[in-house]
């Protein structure tokens, strides 16, 4: 690996472990009030390291300016729109933050005796019931940690459920050509084969070639629905019965559930395992990615395949953590889940409601549906049709100017917005996906058109402003484009 | 236009593969180096691996990219190009001298699935 | 708005669903929970917590993979700003050169930690780590079979299982074997309270593509190792090592050991036990195995005037691009929580992050000796400990299989989180099986005043205990035995 070629960097971009000098001891603990022991004679000489570990001692000031410099390099919701699709980059509520921070929750042992934690568990179990009536599915597990690695989890629950009635010889999974990529790579982690289903004209899954992929090696396929066109896959219907009657199963990837929160419900389509982006639809804060939580939900047929441990309600109303569960998947993460993503997402549906969680998906087509009227005519639009919560544009007139679709993207920047996902889904060229949510103002949205025409005017009359774009200005855009092959080709990884 | 030299066989996955004596050359298509850019990474199967067509005998990354290269014939790789590696550009900048491996095929004649310089050049719509 | 674009009734909207799918379908049970406000829902929230035992209440003796150590308060208010907390991840590297520099710092600090040479940006815990690192010695290896040597943490040990199993790997435990003496006779019992520091005689590994072992191990141990990793690669197999980052300011890193991969978890620095997450895993490894390498690796460049700056790299070996044929589907990972470690061993430095190192390790020790010299516990073995470390109870109440329960419930009582009680399988928390064994964890965190009331709450436990079993003896039969 090369050395990182700052030897004496930029005061702007000097990480914390190039900073140093002041030698200060933060006053965080107590000094060691037991007696000091010998620790070359306890471990033994051969069990310690040679050196420390080499971190600078900075004092708190010191520390505190620096990440507080480093956020300002940072693009977050509540800087401005956030139009990136398929990830619903939602207004999060702060009161969130708190009720997470509560010491009742954030300092719990994940250990404890279930009598000690009945407030979390009362929580979990709580909040499964929402979900599942969200969904239309009978039970959660709120184990797995992410999107990606519920989609791995939902797809192991199907491979032992296909196990338990001697159909382990159902290996193949179908995915169509417009899904996320973790879906077929989660498929992989579980041993199955992925055959891709083609879309067809209308972007929506091709009947024929379902049909064709349909034989009894299926353990299922694998759908977004509203899918990543932003369309809904109307067809639902015939898929399920296609499927189902293959012997296989339907899994609904939730990645866009945003746009049909309890206008209909993936169970009620015919799914069989849904998973759920509580940092997404949801509203807990993508961190900068991650953490984030992906719980998974199943219909009955499934429910003794789920991680352990499962919640438990007892006959006198406790709740308790279930281990022995002989048919379960086994366990996918260690303790219970990401708990303090859960805690928020909870305070999320109680303050919507039903009401409220209808009207976010309302709200978020009608936004989509919104800039989609008034992008229409300056961009290609290669499958018209109305969309739900997001639409996919395609940039191909702009690039035959010679400006690509990164070139669009970058020029946002300046215009103070996030870029829309790019080059996804896979089947449209120079693809722009945008998702405005429901949170999105008024303001934002007009802002966001206006920026996007006038870019569309500039690809024309002045292209210069997009090849350069963004350009620094000193605190919000700190840099311009990066080289990104010369950090592949010859990579510095750490200092 | 990408440059096709007549003097090649083609495989529809993009390689190209030279006869040499009894052993095949393979590398991978002016064309479809251009499609994949700047190339970052290379990796090439090892010597002495034996394979069936179809398999993997090597990899290469762009920085958005990446692509599997196949042996078009069962065979064992008995020359693998590991400078390659090391300068992955070159398969840009020549990709016809840049072969990945040096394999001997299990069974003599030319593949009947290959397609010849003209064949290629249809099939890329060039 | 809605009239703007010519839509007059919001339902229409969802004109492109069909009407038999549209909600509330005429079976489904309507779902009418009204909407509360923020005053309400904090409320609700607050009651739910306040029925929850914590470490603001309790002082606690639990680790078992969970540690509660001190969490500077510059921390919080850090991470909560909302350009890192409501930021995605960062493709968009002008805008997002915060969270790319941190974790830079992450991965950076990752490799110090480890004495490896390049590090991912996180994972989803120690766990999934794990599970993932023995998935790249198969992809490195072309081999099958993995195995697990020693005491590892029941969780990573099933998440291993889990994972690989998917995939129909193999998974071998190397059960070390004990001589038990007792009674005047000598057996031959498995356990994994048994050391396997090194290994057996005539142990083949070349059929495995990896192995993996805990330091310090389940129950706190710190053996010397090292043997291990020069029997894996001369059997071309490479060495994993799960291991705890507060550990690594002290013990002798995973690379002096020769280990190909090192993971864990990195929630002892500076993120709340928070009832099991969000935590995080880190995984370090070899330049050479970058591109078997699971998840997001950042990378230094410039930008086109030559600014240093900051992206994600080496991406053609994730799910965006690869799909199926990705090193792992990981997409969403850690990201803030990786940032919390990084500041947190920033605010310590050096001197602080040792000595918090050094204070549980001799805490821990304090502990130990004055819970032994009350008679009523016994060392499980002679191994040094880090921070951690198992007693077997000995007093006359051990007859009784919930003694550790009810000694947990006392302790509750006096105001303590006792230690795990490793006796109640498939109730608490794993598959072990161990009646009678009490796993401790002291963090810098705790005092002397509270180790020393712990000790005389456990010496009143079992004096109350064995005063009612003088005047209530328990009928035979009725406890439980070893």
């Amino acid at each position: 690996m090369r050395q990182s070629s700052f030897q004496t960097p930029d005061p702007d971009t000097r990480l914390i472990l190039e900073k140093g000098g002041t030698h200060f001891a933060n006053r965080l603990i107590a000094p060691l009030d037991t007696p000091t022991i010998d620790f070359q004679t306890w471990f033994g000489l051969a069990n310690l390291r040679a050196e420390k570990p080499a971190i600078p001692d900075l004092a708190e000031p010191e520390v505190v300016r620096h990440y507080t410099v480093l956020s300002q390099k940072n693009f977050g919701v509540d800087t401005g729109p956030y139009p990136l699709g398929s990830c619903t980059m939602k207004y999060n509520p702060k009161v969130h933050e708190t009720l997470a921070a509560l010491p009742g929750f954030a300092n719990v042992h994940p250990l404890q005796p279930d009598a000690t934690a009945q407030g979390n568990l009362a929580l979990m179990a709580d909040l499964e019931k929402h979900l599942c009536a969200i969904c239309g599915v009978d039970r959660f597990t709120f184990q797995p940690s992410a999107g990606a690695h519920g989609e791995w989890t939902g797809l192991l629950m199907i491979k032992a459920y296909h196990d338990s009635r001697g159909e382990g010889y159902r290996n193949v999974m179908l995915v169509p050509d417009s899904a996320h990529g973790t879906n077929p790579a989660s498929a992989a982690m579980v041993g199955y084969e992925i055959r891709q289903i083609a879309s067809g004209p209308d972007g929506m899954v091709d009947l024929n070639a379902l049909e064709a992929a349909l034989d009894e090696r299926c353990a299922g396929l694998m759908l977004t629905n509203p899918n990543t066109l932003g369309l809904f896959e109307k067809n639902i219907g015939r898929i399920a019965a296609l499927v189902h009657h293959a012997g296989g199963q339907l899994y609904y990837d939730g990645a866009n559930i945003n746009a049909i929160l309890l206008q209909t419900r993936p169970g009620d389509m015919g799914f069989d395992v849904v998973h759920l982006n509580l940092h997404k639809s949801f509203s807990t804060p993508h961190g900068g990615g991650g953490p984030g939580s992906g719980p998974v939900g199943v219909k009955a047929h499934l429910a003794p395949f789920l991680p352990a441990p499962d919640l438990m309600k007892n006959p006198t109303g406790s709740y308790s953590l279930e281990y022995e569960r002989p048919l379960s998947v086994g366990r996918v993460r260690s303790f219970n889940g990401s708990f303090l993503v859960l805690v928020r997402a909870y305070a999320y549906i109680l303050a919507n409601g039903a009401m409220g969680l209808r009207e976010v998906s309302q709200a978020s087509v009608a936004n989509a549906n919104y800039l989609l009227a008034h992008l229409r005519k300056a961009y290609d639009l290669p499958f018209d049709q109305p969309c739900l919560h997001e639409f996919v544009l395609s940039g191909s007139r702009q690039k035959e100017l010679g400006c690509s679709t990164m070139d669009i993207a970058k020029r946002l920047i300046d215009y103070g917005f996030h870029p829309p996902t790019v080059y996804f889904p896979l089947i449209v060229k120079e693809a722009m996906m945008i998702e405005p949510t429901e949170t999105e103002t008024q303001e934002g949205l007009d802002g966001f058109v206006e920026a996007m025409l006038a870019i569309a005017e500039e690809v024309k009359n002045t292209p210069e402003l997009l090849h350069n774009a963004p350009h620094p200005n000193g605190h919000t855009v700190p840099i311009s484009r990066p080289d990104e092959l010369r950090a592949a080709k010859d990579p510095v990884l750490r200092v | 236009m990408s440059n096709i030299p007549n003097d090649l066989l083609y495989a529809k996955s993009h390689e190209w593969i030279k006869l040499d004596g009894d052993t095949f050359l393979i590398g991978i298509t002016d064309h479809a180096q251009c499609e994949l850019g700047d190339l970052v990474f290379a990796e090439v199967a090892a010597v002495g691996k034996v394979l069936k067509a179809g398999q993997v005998i090597g990899s290469i990354e762009s920085v958005k990219t990446a692509s599997d290269i196949y042996s078009p014939v069962d065979g064992e790789v008995i020359e693998s190009n590991s400078t390659l590696g090391d300068k992955p550009e070159q398969i840009n900048e020549d990709p016809y001298a840049s072969w990945f491996i040096r394999i001997r095929p299990a069974q003599p004649g030319i593949p009947t699935n290959l397609l010849d310089a003209a064949g290629y050049k249809a099939m890329i719509g060039e | 708005m809605l009239a703007s674009v010519g839509i007059d009734n919001p339902d229409a909207l969802f004109a492109p669903i069909p009407a038999e799918f549209r909600w509330p379908t005429g079976d489904a049970d309507p779902y009418t929970e009204p909407a509360m406000s923020e005053l309400e829902v904090t409320l609700r929230l607050q009651q739910l917590a306040s029925r929850n035992i914590n470490t603001t209440t309790h002082a606690c003796f639990l680790g078992a993979g969970a540690y509660d150590h001190y969490i500077p308060a510059a921390i919080d208010a850090l991470v909560s700003r909302q350009e890192f907390l409501t930021a995605y991840t960062p493709y968009q590297p002008e805008i997002s050169q915060g969270t790319l520099q941190a974790i830079f710092e992450f991965q950076s600090l990752i490799c110090r930690l480890t004495g490896l040479e390049i590090s991912n940006s996180s994972m989803y815990d120690g766990a999934s780590a794990a599970a993932e690192a023995m998935l790249m010695t198969i992809r490195q290896t072309g081999r099958t079979k993995i195995l697990l040597i020693g005491a590892i943490h029941p969780h990573t040990s099933d998440v291993v299982h889990t994972y690989l199993e998917a995939q129909n790997f193999v998974v071998d435990v190397l059960e070390a074997t004990a001589i038990s003496q007792s009674a005047g006779t000598t057996s031959f019992v498995k356990s994994p309270l048994v050391t396997q520091f090194a290994p057996p005689d005539h142990l083949d590994l070349t059929p495995y593509a990896g192995i993996l072992l805990q330091r310090p191990d389940f129950f706190g141990r710190v053996g010397d190792i090292e043997a291990w990793t020069k029997a894996a690669h001369s059997a071309g197999a490479l060495a994993v090592l799960s291991c705890d980052p507060i550990s690594l300011a002290l013990l002798k890193t995973p690379g002096e050991m020769g280990f190909d991969i090192a993971v864990g978890d990195a929630q002892p620095l500076g993120n709340p036990l928070a009832f099991g997450g969000p935590y995080i895993g880190f995984l370090a490894t070899r330049e050479s195995l970058l591109r078997k390498m699971p998840g997001r690796i950042v990378g230094e460049t410039i930008d086109h005037e030559g600014r240093r700056c900051f992206v994600l790299t080496i991406q053609a070996r994730e799910q965006h691009i690869r799909r199926e044929k990705a090193t792992s589907n990981i997409c969403t990972s850690q990201a803030l929580v990786a940032l919390r470690a990084t500041i947190y061993l920033s605010l310590q430095g050096q001197s602080g992050f040792v000595d918090v190192a050094e204070q549980s390790a001799a805490k821990a020790v304090y502990l130990q000796q004055h819970l032994l010299a009350t008679g009523h516990f016994a060392a499980i073995d002679d191994t040094p400990f880090f921070r951690e470390f198992a007693v077997r109870v000995i007093s006359q109440s051990s007859a009784y299989r919930d003694v550790l329960q009810r000694l947990n419930q006392f302790l509750l009582t006096r105001g303590f989180l006792g230690g795990l009680d490793l006796g109640q399988p498939g109730t608490t928390h794993s598959i072990l099986d161990l009646p009678g064994v009490w796993l401790l964890a002291v963090t810098e965190k705790r005092t002397k005043a509270e180790m020393d009331a712990l000790v005389v709450a456990c010496s009143d436990f079992f004096e109350q205990t064995h005063a009612r079993q003088l005047t209530n003896p328990i009928p035979k039969g009725g406890g439980g035995d070893q």
